[in-house]
């Protein structure tokens, strides 16, 4: 297992140094001058050129880039004009709120869409089969700040039983001490009953936006994958054998089917981490996704580009750990590595 | 499996005028017995004729107000009602389909010529080319995409032109993939080898042998890629880049109707949403249908 970790890492370092070079080269294309830009409008020429100076733009490509590395190593992703903080510090107390909202999506959609895919193989084309493609399409067509428009107007307009999507807690509830930064996880260690059904409350509606949203490739590739898993000679065997239906579906199909799945979680999550930018805006979530659109209308350039950048490298340690899962559930993959 | 299916065989490579009579007939059949594509097609010609003519069919200026009309809810006089400074939302929203569809097409053109042109060479050719297509394909891949598109978008400046870009640049890795997968089992093909003997230079072959013959596989990219290119485009407007207001497009529509959600006024996000949903389904469904068409054996 060591050897195949380290081995995985080695691929994951070329993509690595492959997202820092986009990410240099889109601070390079800025619109206009980057040194007039940062100068301000009133700037003189003199003013300008002592910005590019200090800000290095003076020096070739490759000395830049060095610089750039150089400021990422050391954890300087530029300086926000509009909130005044380090990049990297609005971004790190920002993360743990994106982070709550994209897994709770995940969890929600997986729990809804591997049942819902492995039913509709078994009793393919009975009606859960039907329900299973129309919400594969419709999932997939929906674009998901509309989903989290719809949502917010039914559950909060209409039933009322939504609070205001305005943010992660509302105002009569202050944020449980800091842990993991989940608030779902920090209010229950602090025994906080009140503050975590605050906090769910405030979490559904984005939460189901997400998860409906990737409902659709999940469910589309169990039900796919389980379909081959069954039809393959091994679950005839078992059958053959006389094995009881539940371990049949469950350890023989199951495990083999969810193979495919679990690859591809790694698009699903391309797909999530994108769409959580749109649902943040939404919900008025105060996460990363938020920070970068904000600061993007501002024209204040340093936050989307350490929000690109840190996006970048957390996709790759992604797809990492499921590459690292898919070794845990394949053995022959653990075998050859 | 029908015989209308079986015909179909030998679809993959339309060399002859038989097979050409035979996806004739086996689309009209795919129609006939998949109503859903059919109804997706009906939608796509709607959002032609919209895109085509309906700036010259709305019942009003979409950019003109009528402050004494102001949030008036859907009825005959404005069947989407109207939004806070009374403009009608039917009329933006039918006027909004040529803009919304014309970045879709042009961004989806583009990345069919880059992407498309770029996968051949690296299928064709394998080496080096191979090489950098690959890392680039990569290089795109290892980032979210939509926030990737966000990047591009802050970097290039904040115009519509660079929305298409940005769109093109992130469906670059699906076309170049499968141009490229296409491309590399049909380089030693027979008509391939044929077409060398007989003195054809590789661009020569790579443009008049090997293009036609992957076109149809390309084609239903397309068809599949265009909804994820008209999501993608109305949620860059939607977070406030590219189109920028008044002009009618759905992103922004809904971006706009958006603060009217919580005081009940949900006819201003939602039409220019509905729309969005309908033209998204449709080139889906779409997709679906063509790829049946072109290859029976990847029924989904």
């Amino acid at each position: 297992m060591p050897t195949q970790i380290a081995k995985r890492l080695a691929t994951a370092i070329p993509t690595l140094i492959g997202v820092v070079i986009v990410t240099f080269l889109l601070t390079r294309v800025l619109p206009g001058d980057t040194a007039v830009y940062f100068a301000g409008p009133a700037a003189t020429p003199q003013a300008i050129e002592e910005v590019r100076k200090n800000l290095g733009l003076d020096k070739p490509l490759p000395a830049q880039f060095a610089d750039y590395v150089k400021g990422l190593a050391s954890g300087n992703l530029g300086q926000s004009l509009s909130t005044g903080q380090p990049v990297l510090s609005d971004i790190r107390t920002r993360l743990p709120a994106s982070a709550e909202l994209t897994l709770s999506g995940l969890l929600l959609a997986i729990l809804i869409a591997v049942p819902l895919g492995i039913v509709a193989a078994v009793r393919q084309g009975s009606w859960i089969d039907h329900a299973c493609r129309i919400v594969a399409t419709a999932g997939v067509s929906l674009p998901v700040f509309f989903s989290g428009l719809l949502l917010v107007y039914v559950f909060y307009y209409k039933l009322d039983w939504a609070p205001p999507p305005l943010g992660r807690l509302d105002v009569f509830h202050s944020a449980p001490h800091y842990v993991t930064g989940f608030y779902l996880i920090d209010s229950l260690l602090a025994g906080n009953l009140d503050t975590f059904r605050a906090a769910l409350a405030q979490l559904a509606l984005p939460a189901v936006t997400l998860a409906v949203f990737a409902l659709a490739p999940i469910t589309r590739m169990t039900r796919a994958s389980m379909l081959a898993a069954l039809a393959s000679d091994f679950v005839r065997t078992a059958r053959a054998n006389g094995l009881s239906f539940y371990t049949v579906i469950v350890t023989y199909a199951f495990r083999n089917a969810m193979l495919p799945v679990v690859t591809t979680l790694g698009m699903v999550f391309s797909f999530l981490l994108g769409a959580n930018v749109l649902v943040e805006k939404v919900f008025a979530w105060p996460g990363i996704g938020s920070y970068a659109v904000d600061a993007l209308i501002k024209s204040d350039y340093a936050p989307v580009q350490g929000f690109v950048l840190v996006m970048g490298i957390l996709y790759v340690l992604l797809n990492f750990l499921i590459d690292l899962l898919y070794g845990i559930i394949d053995p022959r993959v653990r075998i050859e590595g | 499996m029908s015989p209308a299916e079986a015909n179909t065989g030998a679809v993959g490579a339309p060399e002859s005028a038989n097979a050409l009579a035979a996806t004739l007939r086996h689309a009209r059949y795919t129609f006939a017995e998949n109503p859903v594509s059919g109804f997706a097609f009906f939608l796509f010609v709607l959002l032609l004729l919209c895109a085509a003519f309906g700036p010259y069919l709305v019942p009003y200026d979409p950019l003109a107000s009528d402050t004494s009309a102001a949030l008036a809810p859907p009825s005959l006089h404005h069947l989407f009602g109207t939004d806070q400074i009374g403009r009608d939302i039917f009329s933006r929203v039918i006027v909004a389909t040529r803009l919304d569809m014309s970045i879709a097409i042009a961004s989806v053109a583009l990345v069919f010529a880059l992407g498309g042109l770029a996968g051949i060479a690296a299928g064709f050719f394998g080496g080096w080319v191979d090489q950098v297509v690959g890392r680039l394909a990569d290089t795109i891949m290892a980032f979210p995409l939509f926030v990737l598109a966000m990047g591009i978008v802050a970097a290039l400046g904040n115009t519509v032109t660079n929305i298409v870009i940005a769109t093109a640049i992130i469906n670059f890795p699906l076309y170049a993939r499968v141009a490229r997968a296409e491309a590399n089992i049909r380089r030693e093909a027979g008509f391939v080898q044929a077409a060398r003997l007989t003195g054809n230079g590789d661009i020569r072959i790579l443009l008049t042998q090997i293009l036609p013959n992957i076109m149809p596989i390309m084609v239903v990219q397309m068809s599949l890629t265009m909804g994820y290119a008209i999501l993608n485009a109305a949620g860059l407007s939607f977070i406030g880049l590219g189109v920028r207001p008044p002009t009618p497009e759905w992103g922004i529509m809904v971006a706009e109707g958006a603060g009217f959600i919580v005081s009940g006024d949900w006819w201003i996000a939602f039409f220019p949403g509905l729309a969005l949903m309908l033209a998204v389904f449709c080139f889906n469904l779409l997709g679906d249908g063509l790829r049946d068409i072109v290859d029976p054996q990847r029924r989904s």
